[in-house]
């Protein structure tokens, strides 16, 4: 059953036009994430769904009823601020019994209630604490007990981890997860960071300029991007200009315009003629004694540079006709292949991991 | 935070003498006052005649001070009930409604601390005289606290905004996501945010009108509040030891307030926007 359906919603704010006439649908139960890059119409798609905004065009449902027109206070529905909002003049029991006192729960009902949640984002003995006394980590469990504590149909979640740092993020990243795991209910997510979107949710929504990119699960927004907007968003990736010319059963051929050609499954080639032929840099292999044998897509570059990064070594190359292609290699041995700039090599790659996108005009940039 | 230390020694140490004069030239005369109010002799010269308290029971005693000072009371507290009413609840529709004129009307409230009080009491005269025409309007000191309450609804005014300008509309936001209606949201978070900014304007306000004279005169008729009784007491040799004490009274009055006022200003920090939009 799905959960929340936004049907063609759109929202203009004067001039601007924030999100532009998309549709989704997100499942019971789901760790779904809205990723883009700042003004895409992320957090403006989220504040819709909580209710803060109200959508210019289209319609919202909460598991099946129509709540667009709907106050906040009237939508089963929470949400964790950006800033987190916890009320300064309240402790950390009175912030999570918030909800609670408002539906008018027993006081008996509001402690167990409280202290279980406390317990759940590990607060246990923080009751009676200000909350300005307590750091950012802390303040942003306080703000997910206060909001999971009402057991809404779906949460809301605005950037929440933002303002940590980055060890603290990754920790939380991971407890997230495990709460949601164990609440079982729907999370929405907004982030612009694509690892943190990537690590946590079940599927990604990528938006762009208020429209949709692509929606689905991590692996197939990162190994399968449907445009260029997101195979640039997620990750870096090595796109090179190309044309079809021929689709042979199962196998598309794209002849580059360096003049090598590639091959890559037909079902994934754009409708367009022109493509952009992409593939990810971890799926390249780089040798220095010709091309491969096995049928794998290769092209000839010259290293520009190289730079070592402990876990891998990532190489910066230039094929002749002056694309630049990233590489990472593995360090597997000690001391890595002494490759440095100047050196011709082949790069070589699966036409197993050849994704091909339509050219498309950059809407906005990655971050 | 020693950004003393980026400053040469001469100017740490000009700056220094040129803080302590100006202090001085600002509570001296203040001072002087305070002495004379203790002197045992009613001529005011120096060096003092010896030092006694006696003036504090005369001032004490003498009705017209007593009326004057009940006088100054209602009319503080009336003007500040009348203040923190209408101040505030101009300062919620300014800063909740995005009417036509919204600027026009914040300027028009800010306008009349620049106002000449001699502008707004000859103004205010004239209206009462009108009134009383009209429907019988008689100056009183009900004229007194409606002319005070014109300078003082722009003190809670201005703090009320303040506030509601500083503390993050998240917060609002939150409560109403938590299930609280408009009124609930008002109640629970909107005021707990603002009570100190009401306490502050409140005390200013009552400070204000506590030691006000040049409306007063124009809108008093007859009643004395307690800084026209010093002015009109002020010439004669004989009272010059209770008019001192008088002034230390309505020195420490105002002070006292605006004190505490500065005080709540600084401690309701915990309100104010965090990071984030």
């Amino acid at each position: 059953m799905s959960d929340v359906r936004l049907e063609q919603i759109s929202k203009a704010f004067k001039e601007t036009v924030a999100v532009d006439n998309i549709s989704l649908l997100i499942e019971e139960g789901e760790f779904f994430s809205l990723l883009g890059p700042s003004g895409c119409g992320k957090t403006t798609t989220l504040r819709m769904i909580g209710g803060f905004e109200e959508p210019t065009s289209g319609t919202i449902y909460l598991g099946g009823d129509d709540v667009t027109g709907l106050p906040p206070y009237k939508r089963d529905v929470n949400t964790v601020f950006q800033s987190y909002a916890l009320f300064p003049h309240l402790d950390v029991f009175e912030n999570v019994a918030y909800g609670l006192k408002r539906k008018k729960v027993s006081g008996a009902e509001i402690k167990t209630r409280v202290d279980e949640m406390l317990e759940l984002v590990d607060l246990p003995g923080y009751s009676a604490r200000r909350t300005t006394q307590l750091s950012g980590g802390q303040q942003q469990r306080v703000a997910l007990a206060r909001a999971l504590v009402n057991r809404p149909q779906v949460l809301l979640l605005d950037e929440p981890l933002g303002a940590l740092d980055l060890k603290l993020r990754k920790q939380m990243q991971l407890e997230l997860k495990r709460i949601q795991k164990d609440v079982g209910i729907t999370f929405i997510y907004v982030t612009h960071d694509q690892e943190e979107a990537m690590t946590m949710s079940d599927r990604i929504a990528v938006m762009s300029a208020g429209q949709m990119e692509q929606v689905g699960a991590p692996q197939d927004v990162y190994e399968l991007p449907a445009t260029e907007f997101v195979a640039g968003f997620l990750g870096a990736s090595n796109l090179l200009d190309g044309r079809i010319e021929s689709v042979d059963g199962p196998t598309a051929k794209v002849k580059l315009t360096s003049g090598a050609v590639v091959l890559l499954p037909a079902k994934r080639a754009p409708d367009s003629k022109q493509v952009r032929v992409g593939v990810r840099p971890e799926k390249l292999s780089i040798s220095t004694n010709g091309g491969p044998t096995d049928g794998s897509n290769s092209i000839e570059a010259t290293i520009r540079m190289s730079t070592y990064t402990g876990v891998s070594t990532s190489y910066e190359c230039v094929t002749d006709d002056g694309a630049t292609v990233v590489v990472y290699v593995q360090n597997l041995d000690a001391s890595p292949a002494p490759v440095g700039a100047g050196q011709r090599v082949t790069l070589s790659w699966s036409p197993e991991h050849t994704f091909a996108v339509e050219p498309g005009t950059l809407k906005g940039a990655p971050e | 935070m020693s950004t003393t230390n980026l400053e040469p020694r001469g100017v740490r140490i000009g700056m220094r003498i040129a803080s302590i004069f100006v202090l001085a030239f600002l509570y001296i005369p203040l001072l002087v006052i305070f002495l004379y109010a203790f002197n045992s002799s009613v001529a005011q010269s120096w060096p003092l005649h010896g030092f006694s308290l006696k003036w504090f029971g005369v001032a004490w005693n003498n009705d017209d001070v007593r009326s004057a000072l009940l006088n100054s009371i209602k009319a503080g507290l009336g003007a500040t009930v009348i203040a923190l009413s209408l101040g505030s609840l101009a300062a919620f529709a300014v800063h909740r409604f995005n009417f036509f004129g919204r600027q026009t009307v914040s300027f028009l409230l800010v306008l009349p601390i620049a106002l000449p009080g001699i502008v707004t009491g000859m103004a205010l005269n004239s209206a009462i005289n009108f009134g009383g025409t009209i429907f019988g309007l008689h100056f009183s000191l009900f004229t007194i606290i409606v002319g005070h309450a014109t300078f003082c609804i722009v003190v809670v005014y201005n703090n009320v905004i303040a506030r509601l300008r500083r503390t993050p509309t998240s917060l609002t936001e939150a409560s109403m996501d938590l299930g609280a209606n408009g009124w609930q949201t008002f109640r629970n978070v909107t005021f707990p945010s603002l009570a100190t900014a009401l306490v502050a304007g409140a005390l200013l306000a009552f400070a204000l009108s506590f030691d006000e004279i040049v409306v007063t005169n124009f809108t008093s008729g007859t009643e004395t509040t307690l800084p026209k009784w010093i002015y009109n007491n002020l010439r004669l040799p004989n009272f010059r030891p209770q008019v001192n004490v008088v002034a230390m009274v309505v020195v420490l009055m105002s002070f006292i307030p605006v004190y505490i006022a500065q005080r709540l200003s600084e401690t309701a920090g915990i309100f104010e926007r965090g990071e984030g939009r």
